[in-house]
């Protein structure tokens, strides 16, 4: 029987080790996996390398494995963002190594290594300081630049809700990076905002994540910290 | 928002308010466009009555609305400058892959972008000014490099008085060779040929005060006068 489904979210990122490259889903602070961030920081893996839009926001997701000193190194679109203030601070002391990727090229990236593309050429950054070092190639009298596909050891991402088998979806556009993040890591877990549901709670055709890419679900109810005004 | 003064010139300039409503006129019926950070996020409350413009937004949908009523906001549903937004009837939500597919593809009609510059040749500068604490570039060069149309909106000059519109960009390029228009407090410029051609200018603006503030070559056709 394929039961995905752990109780706590320790036990779902048990085995996560040191140097591990981790892919993290999420945008801003919508879709963050922050329980199991939490989790991380307290099953204690360090010498990451965290791939994510963003690097955090005041103490939580990211910013607590940073401020943990567990990561080695960020590869990341938008890093400085509102309230990265450990990142800044790791960034400034030269604690942390950091890759900056165009958005775009940062996704398809991790979508080409869950589809099994090694590499491919794309139009953005031509031309620019972000080229530099880089193979590029005129297609149609057009110059792309050649990019490689960037696996994960590990996903964390954030579901609306589950089954069993790891069939995910998601709310709203919390879903950001966790589809494509999901396919393209060795081990995926899920943490999930309503309870896992029995096989055939969620239909078919609202299922965005097979669970053919899903590991681990966690159900932990987190959906963004929220006081009725802002994020908290 | 106020306009500096530019009063010495005997030049009204457009509130940037105005401005936007210049970039939301221009925008077809049925369009898809991203809306950028910034000045751009004035855009969309200012579209004609009865013009539909899709909205797309990097993080993952179409039909983007405005801001929520107080009360009643989903905390997950931000835009791409991480606000507080709606989905309107028709909207969709999708993956970051599938959104930036959709950019790099050609499948989004314009990009309105803020600027830091803008080249004579439509070199645009707008992820990175000296003294960054860190460098980050989000979804800028993938809408620069992949809409089918890129305008922007800006201030005609910085606050140190330094033209925006410039012969050549100094800063960090985004991409090279993509704006097709740029919409100032001072005037409406079409990037065509290796010049600034003005469509529109602000009242009592004349060529003399226009070409002191702008960097790069300006025709200024006498049909614009």
């Amino acid at each position: 029987m394929i039961d995905k489904r752990v109780a706590t979210a320790l036990e779902a990122v048990a085995g996560i080790h040191d140097g591990a490259t981790v892919l993290v889903g999420g945008f801003g602070e919508s879709g963050v996996p922050t329980v199991l961030l939490e989790a991380l920081v307290q099953q204690g893996a360090t010498d990451l390398t965290i791939v994510a839009n963003n690097a955090g926001t005041a103490e939580r997701g990211i910013a607590a494995l940073l401020r943990a000193g567990r990561v080695r190194r960020m590869i990341s679109s938008y890093p400085r963002s509102r309230g990265s203030v450990w990142f800044e601070r790791r960034y400034a002391e030269g604690s942390i190594e950091l890759e900056v990727v165009p958005q775009g090229t940062l996704t398809e990236r991790i979508r080409a290594a869950g589809a099994g593309i090694p590499a491919f050429f794309t139009p953005t950054a031509v031309g620019t300081a972000m080229a530099e070092g880089k193979e590029m190639r005129e297609f149609g009298g057009r110059p792309y630049l050649l990019e490689y596909a960037l696996p994960g050891d590990v996903a964390l991402i954030r579901a609306r809700r589950a089954d069993r088998w790891g069939n995910l979806t998601y709310h709203s556009v919390a879903r950001n990076y966790a589809p494509t993040m999901a396919a393209a890591a060795a081990l995926t877990i899920a943490e999930t905002e309503e309870p896992v549901a029995e096989l055939g709670g969620l239909g078919p055709e609202e299922i965005i994540t097979p669970g053919i890419y899903v590991d681990r679900v966690v159900h932990t109810g987190a959906a963004l910290a929220w006081d009725g005004e802002g994020p908290r | 928002m106020t306009a500096p003064a530019l009063l010495p010139y005997g030049v009204t300039p457009w509130t940037m308010t105005e401005v936007a409503a210049h970039v939301a006129a221009d925008l077809p019926d049925g369009a898809h466009v991203n809306i950028g950070i910034g000045l751009p996020t004035l855009v969309p409350a200012l579209l004609p009555p009865g013009r539909e413009v899709v909205l797309h937004s990097e993080n993952g949908m179409l039909g983007m609305g405005p801001p929520p009523e107080p009360g009643t906001a989903d905390p997950e549903l931000i835009d791409a400058g991480k606000n507080l937004v709606t989905l309107l009837p028709g909207g969709s939500y999708f993956s970051h892959a599938e959104a930036f597919a959709m950019i790099r593809g050609g499948h989004i009609d314009v990009s309105v972008m803020g600027a830091f510059q803008v080249s004579q040749n439509g070199d645009l500068a707008n992820w990175s000014i000296p003294g960054d604490k860190a460098p980050a570039v989000g979804g800028a060069m993938d809408l620069a490099a992949g809409a089918r149309r890129v305008v922007v909106i800006t201030r005609h000059t910085a606050s140190s008085g330094a033209p925006k519109l410039v012969a050549a960009c100094t800063l960090p390029l985004t991409a090279r060779g993509v704006v097709g228009r740029v919409y100032t407090d001072l005037a409406t410029l079409d990037v065509l040929g290796g010049r600034f051609r003005v469509a529109a200018a602000a009242p009592g603006l004349t060529p003399a005060v226009l070409v002191k503030l702008t960097g790069g070559e300006v025709d200024w056709p006498d049909t614009q006068r």
